[in-house]
């Protein structure tokens, strides 16, 4: 077994651990610290550390290790946090992220950020705690693990000083318990490089190591917990009775753990809340840290890679498929022979285990909310600091739950939403002022579930928009716009490219790319967004998306002998076509009037080839569709039902379809095909125009259709 | 035996390449055995309209949507005919599933690298690009096919892009 097995995890509970930070260190109050907010920072950047070092990532490492001493001097009391410290933190927390992406990527992390940040780090100890911080030694990776450590520990304040120079000559007892053969050589080897092994007995249930040197308790818990849970460990210091004598004022901080770690949890509660000396605070830490680590890992989650899920989401569909299946064969013999009841009772039960195997399947994808919206506090705090501007964000609806291939889409749009509002929309401190606003701007994030759909709202109270200025702008760009356009359309006018109503560019937004981008992520996630604004009082953008792409709420409808799917979210109604109310416009095409409103009309016969369909629009039925914000009347035979359909990818295998989002496989194990409403508008033009001056052959239109 | 003819007879099992022969019209065609994932009836194909007419649709394989070719209609032949005779060769070709409809599927045969010539340059149905050879067994003549080559090109419109340039 080697140790980089571990590094994946090491990598990936890093990295939790860093969102941890920034986490907190966001939600830190400056002027009045929360401190178990402060000790969750130094938790993770002692985590961090500990792995760091166990692992040989030295760069990371040392800039944990001086980030973690000013977080304990911070929570100590001694460091007097202000908004341009914590933006540091954050900045170190940055390059950490940066540093353990370059470990990622065996490549060694970039030396002069790394420089930089530790020579800042450093300039804020000087010049706030009146003290320079130990520059951590540059030992060979491996190596540096004890040294680094048992500076952290001293640098750790004055009474821990006393703890590590106690430890420096003592011996500890390092008991493993229940550690298997594998992991207990990999484990005694890391001991090994933290201090000379004296002696080592035991058996896998109790295995006894005692190790000499200047490594203390955490520490090597610190470097335990990757590989074993932290109750597996049980770490006393061998002639401890000595040491407790020759200093009492301040304990060692090895013996308040070992005793933690050995007395029952009860009485190590009472030991956390009892006020005592900060030397016991952080072995209440540590303590905490155990704890959290033991509910954690294992009984919560399991990683798994989406393909694997994804394999077991298609297999489920087949399942299903397989099941109506038998299920319509069943039921065809049950009208020739009588029906045989426990046959009947077998079958509904095997439907509804494996709809319900389904549900829970495709949950297994969903996650919530939280994990865009967390990245905002930060996007905001950036943004709201390099514009001089004061802002509240509010979210709502975190635990709302969403795909997680569209949670990975969506983050890039709303980043841009919450930019533009923020620039655009909220106004500067001063003007809010003036005009009897509070001076700082509220920003809400708002997620829920609406139907089949999920609707994410970012709301800002700034000025809204200018529906005057939209259209002057529009006429300056050339775009056709009237007065009497409705506020939706003119709304609709800033997600045109190159639109832009800023006066000046900014740093943040303004160039008018962009919204345009934002809208067409959107609608390739089978979305769409719509803005409320008004003047003076804000703007709403909402984002309407699909629960998920794997699976589609469809209308089946039938044309000919052929069954096409409809996805429901874009079926208004459906009607049977009066002939008063068909319009025959100059040359093929045809509108189709629907209380007040004409339509253009698309047959799906026409435009799919189908043969044997009804070709009297008065016997066939108008199902009213909106596409890409228009509407059309599409001409189909037969309606046949709702229901839910697996979205299969046409490109896989073959390639885009005009006129054709995707495919799904029915009952029957038959392929449908999944209709595109824009799709087919824009392919049943082309192919009257391409009509028109002669019959051309069916290739050349279908080349001409083919969007680009 | 020596071990210098063991090595020869092995050097020359290496060079040897396996094709399944199937049959369009009277003609008999042959492609690369590995690229072959399966063979099946020709059932249950929903058309794709306006794709070109030797596309016949896709079909649900094992729910994966495949794409079915007829190589009979590309290939200009006559008396297409849909049958219990008519088979469908799954081929694997650029990370693609392909299905590809012929008349029937005969054997798999094994060919030495001498028994296979150069194709000489073809009519317009079909470019010589789209061949490897010519290969001949006793009084048989196969037409190897490179199906990676035939099935990825423009003009079978199957793959994205190839339809554009």
């Amino acid at each position: 077994m080697d140790i980089a097995d571990f590094f994946d995890t090491f990598f990936e509970e890093a990295e939790e651990l860093l969102a941890d930070m920034e986490q907190h260190l966001l939600e830190l109050d400056v002027d009045n610290p929360d401190s178990e907010q402060l000790d969750a920072i130094f938790r993770a950047a002692h985590s961090i550390k500990g792995g760091a070092g166990t692992f040989g990532f030295s760069v990371l490492q040392n800039t944990t290790h001086i980030l973690e001493n000013l977080l304990d001097y911070a929570r100590k009391g001694e460091l007097a946090l202000r908004a341009d410290l914590v933006d540091t933190f954050l900045e170190a927390k940055d390059i950490m992220h940066e540093q353990l992406n370059a470990y990622r990527n065996e490549e060694e992390p970039d030396q002069e950020t790394y420089e930089r940040i530790c020579q800042t780090l450093q300039q804020i100890a000087l010049e706030e705690i009146g003290q320079s911080l130990e520059a951590p030694a540059e030992t060979t990776p491996s190596a540096s693990t004890p040294a680094a450590s048992a500076e952290a520990t001293s640098a750790d304040g004055s009474s821990a000083d006393d703890a590590s120079e106690a430890n420096s000559t003592g011996h500890l007892k390092v008991a493993l318990i229940n550690v298997d053969d594998k992991d207990r050589f990999l484990l005694v080897e890391e001991l090994e490089q933290l201090g000379n092994i004296e002696s080592q007995s035991g058996d896998d249930k109790r295995y006894e190591v005692v190790l000499s040197g200047s490594v203390s308790a955490d520490d090597i818990e610190a470097v335990m917990c990757f590989i074993i849970e932290p109750d597996q460990i049980d770490i006393q210091p061998l002639a401890s009775g000595e040491m407790k004598t020759e200093a009492p004022a301040a304990q060692p901080e090895a013996q308040p753990t070992a005793e933690q770690e050995t007395t029952p949890p009860a009485s190590s509660t009472e030991q956390k809340a009892s006020p005592s000396a900060p030397a016991k605070a952080e072995t209440g830490d540590g303590q905490a840290k155990g704890k959290a680590k033991k509910a954690a890992p294992e009984s919560s989650s399991i990683r798994v890679s989406v393909d694997k899920v994804d394999q077991i989401i298609n297999l489920v569909g087949e399942l299903i498929i397989t099941q109506s299946m038998l299920d319509q064969t069943v039921s065809d013999l049950g009208d020739q022979t009588g029906a045989n009841s426990s046959l009947q009772s077998g079958m509904s039960l095997l439907q509804r285990n494996a709809r319900d195997l389904q549900e829970s399947v495709m949950s297994i994808r969903m996650i919530p909310m939280e994990f865009v919206f967390s990245r905002f506090p930060r996007v905001v705090r950036d943004t709201a600091g390099k514009l001089g501007k004061e802002i509240e964000l509010v979210t709502e609806g975190k635990s709302t739950e969403l795909d997680k291939s569209l949670v990975e889409r969506i983050t890039d749009p709303l980043t841009h939403l919450v930019r533009n509002s923020l620039d655009h929309g909220i106004e500067m401190p001063d003007v809010r002022e003036s005009i009897g606003k509070p001076r700082t701007g509220k920003l809400t994030l708002a997620a829920r579930h609406q139907g089949g759909n999920i609707l994410i709202e970012v709301r800002d109270d700034g000025a809204g928009l200018d529906r005057d200025r939209l259209l002057a702008k529009a006429r300056e760009n050339g775009l056709n716009v009237s007065d009497t356009m409705s506020d939706e359309d003119v709304y609709q006018l800033i997600f045109a490219p190159g639109f832009s109503t800023a006066n000046e560019v900014t740093d943040v937004s303004g160039r008018g790319v962009g919204m345009d981008v934002v809208k067409r992520n959107i609608q390739g996630m089978g979305g769409r967004v719509e803005i409320q604004s008004k003047k003076g009082e804000g703007t709403v953008t909402s984002i309407v998306l699909p629960l998920t792409l794997a699976i589609l709420d469809g209308m089946s409808i039938k044309v000919g002998g052929e069954t096409f799917i409809l996805p429901l979210s874009t079926v208004l109604e459906s009607l049977q076509p009066n002939k008063d109310d068909m319009y025959a416009m100059a040359g093929d095409d045809v509108v189709l009037k629907v209380r007040d409103e004409y339509l253009p009309v698309i047959a799906i016969h026409e435009v799919m080839d189908v043969e044997n369909a009804i070709t009297d629009p008065t016997k066939s039925i108008a199902v009213i569709v909106q596409g890409e914000g228009r509407r059309y009347a599409m001409l189909v035979d037969e309606l046949v039902g709702q229901q839910q359909v697996v979205v299969k990818n046409l490109e896989d295998n073959y390639r885009k379809v005009p006129g054709i989002s995707a495919a799904t496989i029915l009952g029957d194990g038959s392929v449908a095909l999944i209709l595109d409403i824009s799709g087919l508008h824009r392919l049943s033009r082309a192919k009257k125009e391409a009509a028109k001056p002669a019959k051309t052959q069916t290739m050349s239109f279908y080349k001409e259709s083919e969007p680009s | 035996m020596s071990q210098a003819n063991d090595r020869a007879v092995l050097a020359t099992e290496a060079d040897n390449s396996e094709f399944l022969v199937f049959s369009l019209g009277d003609e008999e065609y042959a492609i690369d055995i590995l690229k072959v994932q399966e063979i099946r009836g020709y059932e249950n194909v929903t058309r794709i309209a306006n794709a070109p007419d030797f596309i016949k649709g896709v079909t649900n394989l094992r729910g994966v949507i495949v794409p079915i070719v007829d190589l009979r209609i590309k290939f200009h032949l006559e008396n297409v005919e849909y049958g219990g005779q008519t088979v469908v060769i799954v081929v694997n070709v650029a990370d693609r599933i392909v299905g590809i409809v012929v008349d029937g599927v005969s054997d798999v045969m094994t060919l030495t690298p001498d028994q296979i010539k150069p194709a000489p340059e073809f009519g317009v149905t079909l470019s010589s690009d789209f061949l490897s050879g010519l290969g001949s067994l006793d009084d048989r003549m196969l037409v190897i096919v490179d199906i990676d080559k035939l099935l990825t090109s423009e003009e079978m419109a199957l793959v994205d892009g190839a339809s554009e340039s």
